[in-house]
């Protein structure tokens, strides 16, 4: 329980006393790059094999002569927004971008890097993860719109690689009863778990003492709460709004 | 002028500060001095405001900064910098970069004032061409000096050292002593510095405390300090071989 109040301590402290907002502008952008452009390697590799498993192992389970083939493809378009794109996404963003996150603050903590920033009288606190907040809040729901897509393509090259589905199946099941709702579900999930992941592993690796082994052990941390919180988070938005 | 009033602080019940005094002028290098683990940079993080103390204040030219709110802390500490014990710069970015950082936080200046101004400090600091270089591509001693630069470069009134020395060899420390002590002269400003090295001590100690166990023992200046009668001070004076021999040749 203290840790969870001081996790609402360090949010409350991100927009107390904090810089100018054109003082950020540089560092959102670096950010950007970092937990947004450089993982868009590692998402678009684990979402088009997740697409693609997914196509295949709905038709197997699709034994059923009475269920039509495009069923296959709305399955595949369902799950990926509901579920695929924006929540596997988001463990592999927080392995990714939430390490890194985690163990950049921690090296810049045991290294008096950040006691330098409040000596300087800046509050360290909003200038090194604020920025890195935002950047999260920007660039990740562009990820999951990336995953969606690239899931969705996976799906459809090794349905139709496979034989399990026709292109025009593919592309009829993957129209047929579509909601918005549900991209915007995947939005709004996006958004939180961004917001979770950034979070969690800013305050994980701000909060570092020690030495090199604490910090492995702060983006550990950060990691596996931030799964953690990713998990409870799908469960809540779920029964809140579906 | 930098005054320390009753300074106490404990962790966990284990008190590491018994009540501190001392008064540190402007234009003189003050130094904190004793072995590893008396409080000393304990002191130092309470007198920035990185720890807070129990009781006692810190008055910066009379204002307290222990009592202050946020804002008036915030508008002190922007005429302090602090070279740490291992420089602390930023690993991202640049020498040019970080000693540029104070100036574009706290200042309005335009691009070309402020790199008058970083030229200008890493030139006094003795570092030119440098600038483009990353801090993993300069020496330890180079890094103090940037340190230092860092430091100063927003014209600040108290300078504070952490250990400056630790990890450099004996000439290039003794030149990173005396580089702070010439900016302490020139700019007139109040500066302190911890350490527990005794050739920082004989060679710019203008006004030196002694801390043993969280307590201050003794105070004065380096000609005071080799006549002290404090035990705790004179065993800490001759372990270094250089002074006991020094105080050989004085009694041959």
């Amino acid at each position: 329980m203290k840790g969870i109040g001081r996790y609402f301590i360090f949010l409350g402290n991100l927009f107390i006393k904090r810089e100018p907002l054109k003082t950020y502008f540089k560092q959102i952008l670096d950010e950007c790059i970092k937990v947004g452009i450089d993982s868009i390697v590692i998402v678009t590799i684990v979402s088009t094999f997740i697409g693609a498993v997914t196509c295949i192992q709905t038709a197997y389970n699709l034994v059923s002569p009475l269920i039509p083939r495009y069923v296959i493809s709305l399955v595949v378009r369902d799950m990926t927004l509901l579920e695929l794109a924006p929540t596997i996404t988001a463990i592999v963003f927080a392995g990714k971008a939430g390490s890194n996150i985690a163990s950049e603050l921690g090296t810049m903590r045991i290294s008096e890097q950040v006691d330098a920033l409040e000596v300087m009288g800046i509050n360290s606190v909003s200038f090194l993860a604020l920025p890195k907040i935002i950047a999260s809040l920007i660039m990740y729901p562009l990820l999951v719109i990336l995953a969606g897509f690239l899931a969705i393509t996976g799906g459809y090259v090794a349905g139709t690689l496979a034989g399990v589905i026709t292109p025009e199946d593919y592309i009829y099941g993957i129209r047929a009863d579509f909601q918005e709702f549900n991209v915007v579900f995947a939005l709004i999930k996006s958004f939180v778990f961004a917001f979770l992941v950034s979070s969690i592993s800013s305050f994980k690796g701000y909060y570092t003492t020690g030495g090199a082994l604490e910090v492995g052990q702060s983006s550990t941390s950060a990691v596996t709460n931030s799964c953690i919180a990713i998990l409870v988070a799908d469960y809540l938005l779920a029964e809140l709004l579906l | 002028m930098i005054e320390l009033q009753n300074i106490k602080k404990a962790f966990d019940g284990k008190t590491v500060l018994y009540g501190i005094d001392g008064s540190f002028s402007p234009g003189r290098t003050n130094l904190i001095i004793g072995t590893s683990g008396t409080g000393k940079s304990v002191l130092l993080k309470c007198m920035v405001g990185l720890l807070e103390p129990d009781e006692g204040c810190v008055l910066y030219n009379g204002r307290d900064f222990t009592a202050a709110n946020r804002n008036v802390r915030r508008h002190i500490r922007r005429d302090i910098g602090m070279l740490f014990q291992g420089a602390a710069l930023f690993d991202s970015q640049s020498v040019e970069q970080n000693v540029m950082f104070p100036l574009n936080i706290l200042t309005e200046m335009s691009q070309g004032e402020k790199m008058d101004r970083v030229n200008f400090v890493l030139k006094r600091v003795g570092l030119e061409n440098v600038n483009n270089k990353m801090p993993s591509e300069i020496s330890g001693g180079m890094k103090k000096r940037v340190g230092i630069a860092r430091a100063i470069v927003n014209s600040s009134k108290y300078l504070y050292c952490d250990e400056p020395n630790s990890g450099l060899d004996p000439q290039t420390a003794i030149l990173i002593d005396e580089l702070i002590k010439e900016i302490t002269e020139e700019f007139n400003i109040t500066t302190v510095v911890v350490t527990h090295d005794m050739n920082s001590v004989m060679d710019i100690g203008d006004y030196i405390i002694y801390m043993y166990e969280g307590q201050k023992l003794w105070e004065g200046d380096k000609s005071q300090i080799l006549g002290t009668t404090v035990p705790e001070l004179q065993d800490f004076i001759y372990s270094n071989k250089l002074v006991q021999a020094l105080k050989d040749t004085e009694n041959s």
